[in-house]
């Protein structure tokens, strides 16, 4: 396996080619915080979270869906990046309807538990406010788009490891909206499998089980796409 | 040197936060035992004194009383704290914003919707610091006792707060 090497906070890493820089982060023990990247699932950079510096680009990347090369220089840590990574959080806040306290996954969330890393007591921005609907007709699961980051773990999963495609993303900017095939309730799907995958994967209290404890279970979603790969 | 003055205000939240402050026990007693509560919905003051030095502050502001009394509290407060998620970002207060003013007031009163508003309401339920300057957030639903008492007593002894993100959470 031919390696590349480069430095992530002035520190020396080596890296496999084709790596991302999410990956040859983590594997050398730094963290970056992330908020749509999945393991196993195709990165789809829709969070900016991840946001990292790279010595010669213009600006910020996505550590997820940037791969590395060699020689390269990344940041992963900054004032500018930190305030950054905030900013793109309080706007997920505000672009939706966020009140933790009456959400099934109050902390369980990985976007509430991220706003506390970050620091984020209160958000500077407008709150939009939408009515943004709730879908109840699945016999097991619900979809509260209130609490939706657009984060598209579950059109990938439910894409990629279950190979169901059932759902997909309409609308462009805040007014897009995460659909069940045809526009239509989850419930009169006929791609769905009812296997769960999607509500595991959701990183939010957008996508849960009805009647189920608040919090989700874990899937081992990078074995499953190990599974998949080696089949084909 | 003269005792800190401290106030509690209730807009429009459910009084969780407070019942939070209640919480606290005999760290309660202890820490009135070192400042003088001059206005609370706990005490018997009319009138929001003058010169405040914090001023905790529940819930969202949600029409006009609580507007007016958020300019009040601000213009007589040296310390205002945002107390909890109603008034740090709406929170339950705010579920009714998507529905709009007219929506609210419909899917509550229905046919009997009053024609002048009952509460002269908002539009939507705001967060204080969208209404008035505020100098610290206190998330939560509520805070946990803990989290006011460390806020408190940092505040009344004059020393920094800059709460850590285990206390910084909403919800
Ligand atoms: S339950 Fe499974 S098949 Fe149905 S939408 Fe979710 S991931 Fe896709
Ligand atoms: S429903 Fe959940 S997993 Fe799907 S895009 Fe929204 S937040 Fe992400
Ligand atoms: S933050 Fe929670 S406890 Fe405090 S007033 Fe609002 S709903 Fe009640
Ligand atoms: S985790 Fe990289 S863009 Fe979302």
């Amino acid at each position: 396996m031919p390696r590349l090497t480069l430095t992530i906070n002035g520190r020396s890493v080596s890296a496999r080619r084709g790596d991302t820089i999410l990956a040859a982060a983590r594997r050398s023990g730094i963290r970056i915080p992330t908020l749509c990247n999945l393991e196993g699932l195709i990165p789809a950079g829709a969070c900016r979270v991840c946001l990292v510096e790279v010595a010669g680009y213009p600006r910020p990347v996505p550590a997820c869906a940037t791969g590395i090369e060699q020689g390269m220089a990344v940041t992963t840590d900054s004032e500018p990046l930190a305030a950054a990574r905030r900013t793109t959080v309080e706007l997920l806040l505000a672009e939706r309807n966020h009140s933790c306290a009456v959400c099934v996954m109050n902390r369980h969330c990985r976007l509430q538990d991220l706003a506390a890393r970050l620091g984020i007591d209160h958000v500077r921005f407008a709150f939009i406010s939408p009515l943004a609907g709730v879908d109840m007709s699945h016999e097991r699961f619900g979809i509260d788009h209130n609490r939706c980051i657009l984060c598209r773990r579950c059109v990938r999963v439910c894409d990629e490891i279950e190979g169901a495609h059932t759902w997909d993303v309409a609308g462009r900017g805040a007014a897009s909206r995460i659909i069940c095939d045809l526009a239509q309730p989850w419930g009169t799907s006929a791609t769905c499998t009812g296997c769960g995958k999607c509500v595991q994967a959701c990183p939010t209290g957008a996508l849960f089980e009805k009647d189920a404890p608040t919090r989700k279970g874990t899937m081992d979603l990078a074995g499953l796409a190990q599974w998949r790969r080696s089949r084909k | 040197m003269t005792r800190p003055r401290l106030a509690t205000v209730w807009l429009s939240g459910c009084s969780g936060c407070h019942m939070s402050l209640l919480n606290l026990h005999g760290d309660l007693l202890e820490l009135l035992g070192r400042c003088d509560l001059v206005y609370s919905p706990l005490a018997d003051i009319k009138e929001y004194p003058r010169g405040v030095d914090i001023a905790l502050v529940e819930g969202a502001v949600a029409n006009e009383e609580n507007r007016e009394m958020a300019g009040i509290v601000r213009s007589r407060t040296a310390c205002v704290v945002s107390l909890g998620d109603c008034a740090v970002n709406g929170n339950v207060s705010a579920l009714r914003n998507p529905l709009g003013r007219e929506g609210t007031l419909e899917r509550v009163y229905g046919e009997a919707a009053p024609e002048h508003g009952v509460a002269r309401l908002l539009p939507t339920a705001l967060p204080l610091h969208q209404v008035i300057g505020v100098d610290l957030f206190l998330p939560g639903c509520p805070p946990a006792p803990e989290r006011i008492r460390w806020v408190l007593t940092r505040l009344l002894e004059g020393r920094p707060v800059a709460l850590p993100p285990e206390m910084l959470s909403f919800g």
